[in-house]
């Protein structure tokens, strides 16, 4: 029992307080690397200490403590390798004293201001365009997310060794490159940055759930929704942020029904309503409104509507179908995608009937809209089930033989096997 | 910090001929840009260079001893046609200086500095 509150109490820690501190050090610091290989020092010595010696009655004043000392041994240890012990001890001094006034222990809470902007900026610095896609990914949910290299490896299927180098060449190019911890002039852009590698982590999350064989202690869903309702709270001046927070809650609140006991998938309209979290879809309303009130429209908000329009139907038919069209219009507008596209013409299909989403589908093909979906099982497994409700069970199956053919994930190849034997 | 700011773009353009009004306009924003740098305190070096026609690139093989061939080192569409040597506070602010470049199309590579025999 005891152990059960420790470990909870670590995991909290870890989660909900390490990036504050981290933020907090690599300002006083001016090094990221530093100040994030300090806070994994605390981390470890905390599982060591807290199962022996109990709880801090300050968890959050404690691990900055630790990870301030566990930063200053490292550089004394760097200084007196490089043989300047002596004019580093003398900077090490003075930076104690810096420290030791007004942000040690508990104060630090209370310190909310510049402790916001700290943690915008080490968020805004994971996610900076000159680091790769993955590189981001693996920097903002070890530094902002208070997750492990391991845990991380294990969300996203790769050796813990790779994404280890991952996480080391990052740090090397944001120190040798210069890139900075600071609020940019364009915040815009590179919020919208964090959006989408917040986005990546939920999907990740959320699509390749039904095909995890093994238990995954972190819950990359979870994960991207606290991290984004944190960002939230950073930046409540900007639409989008909520937009995408309603969006991922509304994903989330149908999370249970979306594959069934065997991990098959089950389509939107097949899901059983009943099971669908009504307090989350209540929340995620909330949060929306709070966004469309600022007047900002973005494509976030407009995804978000769209979900809403899913989220808020009692059942399938009460679907409003031309309401939902009509947002994937204005959602083609913005961010012209094949998927967007193949989406709009989905809606059209169910708004209008088959024939309408069918002929768009083709007028797409025919003026290049769909390019690069070629091998995207989703466009010939649409096209499959618009033919089917068209009445042409022949160019059904053929589409649906297409789909089998290209379909990667094991959920997803099942379920095309089951509609091809239906077919036959 | 200091970063190399390499410019690669289309060379094949055809420029005016110096002395004239459109030369004379073509350079003007370069000549901004330019005092932008000095007056910012970013100005270390700057050239522009002669296009690929005029390159010649020298392969050195060890023991295998070396050859002298005409051309660039790689042929592609955009090439590097000039640099600037500056220096900044950090990338954002390299970053900055490159996207204030008077051209409207070009790939600019920007490093940072790792070693400069003649630096300060």
């Amino acid at each position: 029992m005891a152990d059960a509150t420790v470990e909870a109490a670590l995991t909290r820690v870890a989660r909900e307080e390490s990036g504050r501190v981290l933020a907090l050090l690599a300002r006083r610091f001016g090094d990221v690397d530093l100040a994030d290989e300090s806070v994994q020092d605390a981390l470890v010595e905390a599982a060591r200490v807290w199962p022996v010696q109990g709880v801090p009655a300050n968890p959050p004043g404690w691990l900055l403590t630790v990870a301030k000392h566990k930063a200053i041994d490292r550089l004394r240890r760097a200084a007196s390798a490089q043989r300047r012990t002596m004019a580093a001890a003398r900077d090490m001094a003075v930076e104690d004293v810096a420290f030791e006034d007004g942000a040690g222990g508990d104060e630090m809470i209370d310190d909310e201001q510049p402790m916001a902007d700290d943690r915008l900026r080490l968020v805004l610095l994971c996610c900076h365009p000159a680091l790769d896609r993955d590189a981001q990914v693996a920097l903002t949910l070890r530094m902002v997310g208070g997750l492990t290299t391991p845990e991380i490896a294990s969300a996203f299927l790769v050796p813990e060794a790779t994404l280890a180098q991952r996480i080391v060449r990052a740090k090397r190019k944001i120190r040798d490159a210069g890139i900075p911890l600071s609020i940019p002039t364009d915040l815009d852009g590179r919020v919208d940055a964090v959006l989408a590698v917040l986005y990546l982590i939920f999907n990740e999350g959320y699509l390749t759930r039904s095909d995890r064989d093994v238990v995954v202690r972190v819950d990359l869903v979870d994960e991207a929704v606290r991290l984004t309702a944190s960002l939230a709270e950073l930046l409540p001046d900007h639409a989008e942020v909520d937009g995408l927070l309603a969006l991922e809650m509304f994903h989330r609140s149908r999370l249970s029904t979306r594959t069934d006991a065997l991990g098959d998938l089950v389509l939107l309209e097949q899901q059983d309503r009943t099971r669908w979290d009504l307090e989350s879809i209540g929340r995620a309303n909330a949060v929306l409104h709070r966004a469309m009130r600022r007047m900002q429209p973005g494509p976030y908000q407009l995804q978000a509507i769209i979900a809403g329009h899913h989220a808020n139907a009692r059942t399938a038919g009460d679907t409003d179908w031309s309401a939902i069209a009509g947002l994937y219009r204005q959602l083609v507008a913005v961010t012209p995608s094949p998927v967007v596209r193949l989406n709009h013409a989905v809606a059209v299909a169910m708004a209008d009937g088959p024939h309408a989403g069918l002929a768009m589908l083709d007028d797409l093909e025919a003026r290049g809209g769909l390019d690069g979906l070629e091998r995207y099982h989703l466009l010939h497994a649409t096209r499959a089930e618009l033919l089917l409700r068209a009445g042409r069970p022949d160019d059904a199956k053929r589409a649906f033989a297409l789909a089998r053919a290209t379909a990667v994930a094991p959920a997803e190849q099942r379920h095309l096997d089951r509609r091809l034997a239906a077919l036959d | 910090m200091e970063y190399m700011i390499l410019i690669n773009s289309d060379e094949n353009y055809e420029s005016p001929a110096p002395g004239t009004p459109e030369f004379e306009a073509m350079m003007a924003p370069w000549m901004a840009f330019n005092q932008r740098l000095i007056d910012g305190g970013h100005w270390i070096a700057g050239a522009s260079l002669q296009p690929t026609m005029t390159a010649t690139t020298v392969h050195k093989r060890g023991d295998a001893g070396h050859t002298v061939t005409d051309g660039p080192y790689a042929e592609s569409k955009e090439q590097m046609g000039g640099f600037y040597l500056v220096r900044a506070a950090d990338l954002d602010e390299a970053i900055e200086l490159a996207l204030a470049l008077p051209m409207a199309a070009a790939s600019i590579e920007v490093r940072p500095v790792a070693f400069r025999p003649d630096a300060a």
